[in-house]
């Protein structure tokens, strides 16, 4: 069915540039937002910079924040890196979704590409891939746009300290669950769709009472997409 | 405030290396996982049910714990882009929508 070969151009990257407009104040709010966090728990400029570029992935860097202490000691540093594990997990099944879409792209390419995965370029590549789109550059023109961004974007929230708004008062915490919220409104095609995210759904809010943090992201997808794989037969 | 800008410590490069490490481990490991699963239609159709269940079980939660702001704008996106299919016009009105409810206290 999916067949077409899976190429890569510029413009395609530049497409994934444009795709990526929608969220843009939100990736911007939430970066500046990390700046200031970073600031206030004494990080250096050097420091705040490196974990924001390094590490990549908004929430599990604010969570690591919170685990911060100024004295560093073994223990802290293993708990920075097991928090970013747990709320990073749903980046293993994000990936695995790509598969289909990138499996024919060779490894020297897709393996440094991953590096720029996030939630953003994900959703930008799946929808067009959905609608037919081959170029790859939509996943990773959106991406090391997206990483850009977020790398200037602590800059003005590190030096204006306390000076960025709180941004739910302006709903932009809104934007990328509204993102994801609209995104899934073409990818629903009928019956297989309504069993497998009623699944997700239940088993999400299950653990998410239970256990709470961001398992309810791993339990609920991993049922979803097992009552998908056997629905409609 | 007498560390000069560009000092980083050694201990927190250790942390954030770390972190890279593990973030990187999960965002290729799925996918390389999934080069060494064969392919078949069965597993074809769980990846095609997975981005929708991804999403469905991020969004719950958040929708949950934002209370009634949070789940207005989650509803007016979602109403949006089913009449218009037009992303931003669903994000900007789901944007509107929280601000203007948490501007009336909702």
């Amino acid at each position: 069915m999916s067949e077409r070969s899976v190429s890569i151009t510029f413009a395609g990257c530049l497409r994934g540039v444009r795709y990526c407009l929608p969220v843009l104040p939100g990736t911007v709010a939430f970066g500046a937002v990390f700046g200031t966090v970073c600031a206030q728990k004494g990080l250096t400029f050097a420091e705040t910079l490196l974990i924001n570029s390094f590490v990549f992935a908004g929430a599990s860097q604010f969570v690591a924040m919170e685990v911060y202490q100024a004295q560093l000691t073994q223990g802290v540093i293993l708990a920075m890196i097991g928090v970013t594990a747990a709320v990073n997990m749903r980046l293993l099944l994000i990936g695995a979704s790509l598969r289909p879409w990138l499996g024919g792209v060779p490894s020297y390419q897709t393996y440094p590409s991953l590096f720029f995965l996030t939630d953003i370029n994900w959703l930008i590549a799946l929808r067009e891939y959905d609608k037919g789109e081959r170029d790859w550059g939509i996943f990773l023109g959106s991406g090391v746009f997206i990483w850009i961004v977020w790398s200037c974007a602590v800059i003005p929230g590190y030096w204006a300290g306390s000076a960025v708004a709180d941004p739910a008062k302006w709903g932009l915490d809104v934007i990328l669950p509204a993102y994801f919220v609209a995104l899934l409104v073409p990818l629903w095609k009928g019956k297989r769709q309504t069993v497998s995210w009623l699944a997700a759904g239940a088993v999400a809010l299950i653990t998410w009472f239970l256990v709470g943090g961001y398992w309810a992201i791993l339990t609920g997808a991993m049922s979803g997409a097992v009552v998908g794989a056997f629905a409609d037969e | 405030m007498s560390e000069p800008v560009l000092a980083a410590d050694w201990l927190f490069v250790v942390a954030v290396l770390g972190m890279t490490a593990v973030t990187y481990a999960m965002r290729a490991g799925g996918y390389w996982i999934m080069g060494r699963v064969p392919l078949t239609p069965r597993i074809r159709r769980a990846l095609e049910a997975l981005p929708g269940a991804i999403i469905v079980s991020t969004v719950l939660p958040i929708a949950l714990k934002g209370g009634v702001p949070a789940l207005l704008a989650l509803a007016v996106s979602a109403g949006v882009m089913a009449v218009l299919r037009k992303d931003i016009v669903a994000v900007v009105c789901a944007v509107a929508a929280a601000a203007l409810s948490r501007a009336y206290g909702l």
